[in-house]
């Protein structure tokens, strides 16, 4: 089941508009490049915390806030790439990681629990999958169309199994998202478990699809399940680096990056894309150069 | 001789709890538990509403609804949590206190949710029995309190709505039908001072009347904040004309906060305060083997063996 072509839909990316591709282009290289950022910050031994990165997986969060803006946001341990595609103030969360009181959390949330009351992105407590049930309850009592983003671990804790049951029981308008990337640490899904999330989410009666990380693909799976909320996403993604720290054990299953690259030159978009990569670029290095000793603005 | 009779209110203490909850949804706030509109009505304490007026039954997943209460807390409602017994906090316990009561901290996110936990007298077993607001009161960021009377109640409630972060009553069942208040008990010359929590209140009134008709003394300070727990110029005075020193009377297990509020006072003091509590053993569902808090003539037993022992 798992690859990068899972659940592909022939001829989706040209069907979607070309400031969607760009936007959601944008934000990818948004994330990606600040974390390359950290990820050095964090070799030179100026963030003193347990990071966990989202590079390789950048593509579901982008893809997210292309086609599902203005959700209330509840992730866990893994967002900066949520934090930052939803809008949340890079310069706070740089300041977060290097553990300045100017942080999104003012040093309090590392890179873990993180928050931005602008984006409505509320901070996770470190426990796994508690942002399920406290994301059904936010959607419930306030009305408003709620995000859950979990991963593949995490989905297999009793509370948020119980929780999808909660949400489709109370109709909670919450899309929850499970960026599976096949392990929980090192440890393989097949090793944990013989049942796949999307159909026990189908099972509990919410609207779910099992699909890869392509970000149009994302999109447009995006659309139509936010239509009826609650739905729930098993999104398959391929992490470039270790659940903690910024260690690797070779090239990913899948280079997303390179393959959304690719497509956008298909569609006629280089240039552009080009444009953005650089211009994202100077940007990230810009807002890191006078934390990161060498740096040149 | 400071000796004060109960003072009558106007309604019981689950007649109490029905009016605030009542009021609370009627005001866009929200009441939610297990079973609440089966038989009982959790002992007379829920109104008859519906979950458009914002009683909200939910499903039997502990660990999951104390998540679901904390979301509805985020979002303003001011949840009232309703946990049936107090050993299911082990459960239920645990997302409230993992997130709610860090969120201030952590986020400078307010998140104010009322966790009723409901707590009785022994006899079914290990689990659902015992009072157990330990849980709760190791924890940094919630507050904690005991009511037995209604006029405890509505100023417990009347502090949470004022307040931004998570409360946690601990209640008990005995309390229900409690239509009085309780004043605090305080002789110039006593020979022990009672310091009960909770049920043991009313162990603690019944035992001090049978020490007394023996010529033993015994103030009475009850306690209802558990968490912050404030070491007043009563506590402190009461103990100090106490010959043989406080006793501190718990339905939870004895080293819990029970040890902790003995340590507090005992700080502020030259005098011993010891604890009796429930013991350190799981209670079984024969009478015989049930652990329950001190009853009266346990606490009798053990101040007489005080008394005797420091005379």
């Amino acid at each position: 089941m798992r690859s990068k072509d899972y659940g592909l839909l022939p001829g989706l990316t040209a069907k979607c508009s070309r400031e969607d591709t760009l936007a959601m282009f944008s934000k990818v290289c948004f994330s990606r490049f600040f974390e390359f950022k950290v990820k050095e910050a964090a070799e030179k031994k100026l963030i003193k915390c347990p990071i966990y990165l989202s590079l390789g997986q950048e593509s579901i969060s982008s893809a997210l806030a292309v086609a599902f803006p203005n959700p209330a946001i509840f992730g866990q341990h893994r967002c900066h790439d949520l934090y930052l595609a939803y809008g949340g103030d890079p310069t706070a969360l740089r300041d977060e990681l290097l553990h300045r009181p100017t942080g999104c959390t003012s040093g309090m949330g590392g890179s873990a629990s993180i928050h931005s009351p602008a984006i409505k992105m509320f901070g996770h407590d470190g426990f796994m999958g508690t942002q399920v049930p406290i994301a059904i309850g936010y959607a419930f009592g306030a009305g408003q169309r709620t995000l859950a983003v979990m991963g593949d671990a995490s989905a297999e804790e009793d509370y948020v199994l119980a929780a999808l049951g909660l949400a489709s029981t109370k109709k909670a308008p919450v899309l929850f998202v499970c960026a599976d990337n096949n392990l929980s640490i090192l440890t393989e899904k097949k090793v944990r478990r013989n049942w796949h999330m999307a159909e026990v989410a189908s099972a509990f009666k919410l609207r779910a699809v099992e699909i890869t990380d392509d970000p149009w693909l994302i999109m447009h799976q995006t659309r139509i399940l936010s239509q009826e909320l609650p739905a729930f996403m098993n999104i398959h993604t391929a992490r470039a680096v270790w659940h903690a720290g910024t260690g690797c054990d070779g090239p990913p299953e899948w280079d997303r990056f390179s393959l959304i690259k690719e497509e956008v030159a298909r569609l006629g978009l280089q240039r552009e894309a080009e444009d953005i990569e650089i211009e994202t670029q100077d940007k990230i290095s810009l807002l890191w150069a006078q934390k990161l000793p060498g740096e040149q603005p | 001789m400071g000796t004060k009779t109960a003072r009558r209110a106007t309604m019981t203490v689950a007649e109490k709890i029905k009016e605030l909850t009542r009021n609370h949804l009627k005001n866009d706030g929200v009441a939610l538990g297990q079973c609440l509109t089966a038989v009982g009505w959790v002992g007379g304490t829920v109104p008859d509403m519906t979950e458009e007026e914002g009683l909200i039954e939910l499903s039997m997943a502990d660990v999951a609804a104390g998540g679901f209460a904390v979301g509805l807390a985020l979002a303003g409602r001011r949840p009232i949590y309703i946990v049936r017994y107090q050993g299911f906090q082990q459960f239920n316990s645990i997302i409230p206190l993992s997130y709610a009561a860090k969120s201030n901290n952590i986020w400078d996110v307010s998140c104010p949710i009322f966790i009723r936990s409901i707590g009785m007298d022994g006899g079914i077993g290990p689990v659902a029995s015992g009072s157990h607001h330990s849980i709760f009161t190791r924890m940094p960021g919630i507050k904690v309190f005991a009511p037995m009377t209604p006029g405890e109640y509505q100023r417990g409630w009347d502090r949470f709505m004022e307040d931004d972060t998570p409360y946690c009553a601990s209640e008990h069942r005995r309390s229900f039908s409690i239509d009085y208040e309780m004043p605090n008990r305080i002789h110039p010359q006593a020979d022990i001072t009672l310091y009960p929590i909770s049920s043991t209140r009313l162990n603690a009134l019944e035992a001090a009347a049978t020490l007394e008709s023996e010529g033993i003394v015994c103030n009475i300070v009850h306690l209802l904040w558990l968490k912050p727990f404030f070491v007043s110029e009563t506590i402190l005075s009461a103990l100090s004309g106490s010959r043989h020193g406080g006793l501190v009377l718990d339905g939870d297990f004895e080293n819990g906060v029970a040890k902790c509020l003995a340590y507090d006072i005992m700080q502020q003091s030259d005098k011993n305060v010891r604890v009796l509590a429930l013991e350190e053993r799981s209670a079984g569902f024969a009478p015989h083997l049930d652990n329950l808090p001190p009853t009266p003539q346990k606490i009798c037993e053990y101040v007489r063996k005080l008394v005797q022992q420091t005379r």
